[in-house]
């Protein structure tokens, strides 16, 4: 049986949540027992929280590594995995930049995005993602008798519970040659200012369903008839049109947003936008019946929300 | 500089529903159009090659369908492209895709490699393999690229809407993020104008590739199917005449503080 490891991320000391979901999907696949992978420049902290969730932790520990620049990285991973073995990592823009060249590296699988487990048959490990844009899922079939490099949905599986007391092992000594032709410069984060859709207790927020530039005057309508507490957000193609600015959008490389309500007017529902909304109610309207949002939301109705919303405007405006 | 773009022809799912025909998909139903992302790239490699000299070349693995998408991005302004078409090559995964891709760049001479930051299937893979499989460095979900000599400064997005900046020596691979500019409309009028160029085609032979390392044979990752699935507990759908179920709409909303 192949060898699992975790690819476990951390900042300030501090393990991400999904490390627990990356140790049940291990499990999931057959694993007994689960080592985590911690990289960084003074890492005893984030090593000893990811013993919580696995039966061992490889600390690597080097200045090189002090950001995560996954062309440093992937080498120090690639140098301390046994070959055959099965890398996990939670599928986000690190184990994007990471994954597919670890999985040439190593010469293994590479499944991105799994969505569910359905366990292994010999070399064979069965798993399920979903394809265009979310809208269809499918079964998917991966040889791992070399081993696999798999990003994990975040979400996607229930944590694994803590309690393991996993050892910490320093491998920082095996990391090898870690000279990148790619160097770390610095994060820049959005200015501040404008809009805050995090503070809004409504929100209606539109996605592509919206169609035309001219029909963002919907939202603004329906935003002023509810008044003061709600604004207007979006997903992320309305904000790439320059129809709304970067400030109203919602999801993992957006805001996180916590409304009492939140209105998801011709948005599909991919797990990117869905990432951002992390309380309230979801109501949904949507023409596609299967659209995966419906899956997420409290409510849904099926409309065309250049119909619905300009109807439901003018109910409020009624009252 | 020579910029090489990898383009791909994707279902468009935009407007309708997806249909089934068994558990595949039903083709006759679906219309084809270059993956999002690609698009964006290919702006991205115009306006670069614009600004500081040299070729935008445009590259599909794909049927004879796929001439279409060269052709689009040909009237968005890439000076040249290439078609690597063979029978071997259908139901490659994403490393399949990879392997022949990088079998064609080892034919050219390219300083800048792009691709989108994912296609159709979801995997967006294509880009950091053929960047390992070259040996080059490599940097997804760019969304912004300055030249400098020898190097470039690029922005990878990541989560919360921040940029990470790096430095990247060339020849490199970069996947471009959407967002990163506004990619440029493309009229009938502009297509038809390079409906006669002839686009040089390349099968497995004339790549030097075995094909058995290719396409389904080579495929290490199969997808088995397709299928919705089973309705979960999902939202609780508002139906009736359009009055009840904005009536309804209103007391959740009250309900919920809302309103
Ligand atoms: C690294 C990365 C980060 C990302 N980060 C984000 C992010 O932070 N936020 C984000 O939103 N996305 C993000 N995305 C993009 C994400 O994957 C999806 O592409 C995006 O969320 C889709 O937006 P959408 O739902 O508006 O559009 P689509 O997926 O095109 O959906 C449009 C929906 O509208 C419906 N519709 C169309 N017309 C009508 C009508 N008239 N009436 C009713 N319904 C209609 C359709 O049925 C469809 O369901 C990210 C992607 C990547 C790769
Ligand atoms: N068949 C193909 N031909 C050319 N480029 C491709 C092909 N498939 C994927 N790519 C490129 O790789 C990117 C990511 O695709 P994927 O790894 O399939 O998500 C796409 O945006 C394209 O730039």
């Amino acid at each position: 049986m192949a060898q699992f490891f975790a690819y476990v991320q951390h900042a300030d000391g501090v393990i991400e949540d999904t490390a627990a979901e990356l140790a049940a999907a291990a499990k999931a696949m057959g694993a007994d027992s689960v080592t985590a992978i911690v990289t960084g420049s003074g890492v005893d902290a984030a090593a000893s929280a990811a013993g919580e969730f696995f039966n061992e932790v490889y600390k690597i520990d080097n200045a090189d590594l002090a950001y995560p620049n996954a062309e440093v990285v992937r080498k120090a991973v690639a140098a301390v995995v046994p070959a055959g073995s099965v890398v996990l990592m939670s599928h986000g823009t690190f184990a994007m930049d990471m994954g597919p060249g670890l999985s040439i590296k190593t010469n293994a699988a590479y499944i991105a995005d799994v969505t569910g487990i359905d366990g292994v048959d010999g070399t064979t490990l069965k798993v399920v993602r979903t394809e265009l844009g979310g809208n269809i899922s499918t079964h998917v079939n991966a040889d791992i008798a070399n081993g696999a490099v798999i990003t994990l949905r975040p979400g996607a599986v229930e944590p694994a519970a803590g309690g393991v007391g996993g050892a910490v092992a320093d491998k920082s000594g095996e990391a090898g040659d870690l000279s990148a032709k790619r160097k770390f410069i610095e994060v820049v984060t959005p200015e501040a200012g404008g809009v805050d859709i995090t503070k809004a207790e409504v929100l209606v927020s539109i996605g592509r369903g919206i169609e035309e530039e001219d029909n963002i005057e919907l939202a603004m309508e329906l935003k002023e008839a509810i008044g003061s507490k709600a604004e207007v957000s979006c997903s992320r193609p309305i904000v790439d049109a320059k129809w709304l600015e970067p400030a109203r959008q919602v999801g993992t490389s957006g805001k996180t947003v916590k409304p009492n309500v939140y209105l998801a007017l011709g948005i599909s529902g991919s797990f990117q936008h869905l990432g951002g909304i992390k309380g309230g109610i979801i109501i949904a309207v949507n023409k596609n019946p299967n659209a995966p949002i419906f899956q997420a939301a409290d409510y849904g109705i099926e409309a065309d929300i250049l119909e619905f919303i300009p109807a439901l405007t003018e109910k409020i405006n009624d009252l | 500089m020579e910029i090489l773009v990898c383009v791909k022809n994707v279902p468009d799912t935009g407007e309708e529903e997806i249909e089934l025909d068994g558990n595949d998909l039903d083709y006759d139903e679906l219309t084809y159009v270059v993956n999002e992302w690609d698009n964006y790239a290919v702006e991205e490699a115009i306006q670069i090659a614009d600004k500081v000299g040299g070729n935008v070349t445009v590259i599909t693995v794909g049927n004879e369908d796929a001439d279409e998408v060269l052709r689009r991005e040909m009237a968005m302004g890439a000076g040249n492209a290439i078609h690597l078409e063979d029978e071997a090559f259908e139901k490659s995964d994403a490393k399949g895709v990879a392997t022949i891709l990088k079998a064609a760049v080892d034919k050219g001479k390219y300083d800048l490699i792009l691709t989108g930051a994912q296609a159709d299937a979801g995997y967006g893979a294509v880009g950091g393999m053929l960047a390992a499989m070259l040996d080059y460095p490599y940097a997804s979900l760019v969304n912004k690229i300055e030249v400098g000599s020898g190097k470039l400064t690029v922005g990878r997005e990541i989560e919360g809407g921040n940029t990470e900046m790096n430095e990247i020596e060339l020849p490199c691979v970069l996947s471009i993020q959407t967002g990163i500019n506004e990619p440029r409309y493309v009229g009938i009028k502009g297509i038809k104008q390079v409906s006669g160029v002839d686009i040089p085609k390349f099968a497995a032979s004339d790549l030097g590739l075995d094909e058995s390392s290719v396409g389904e044979e080579g495929a290490i990752v199969k997808r088995q199917d397709y299928f919705i699935p089973e309705a979960g507990e999902g939202a609780e759908m508002l139906e009736g005449s359009d009055d009840e179920i904005i009536a309804k709409l209103i007391e959740i909303l009250k309900a919920n503080g809302g309103l």
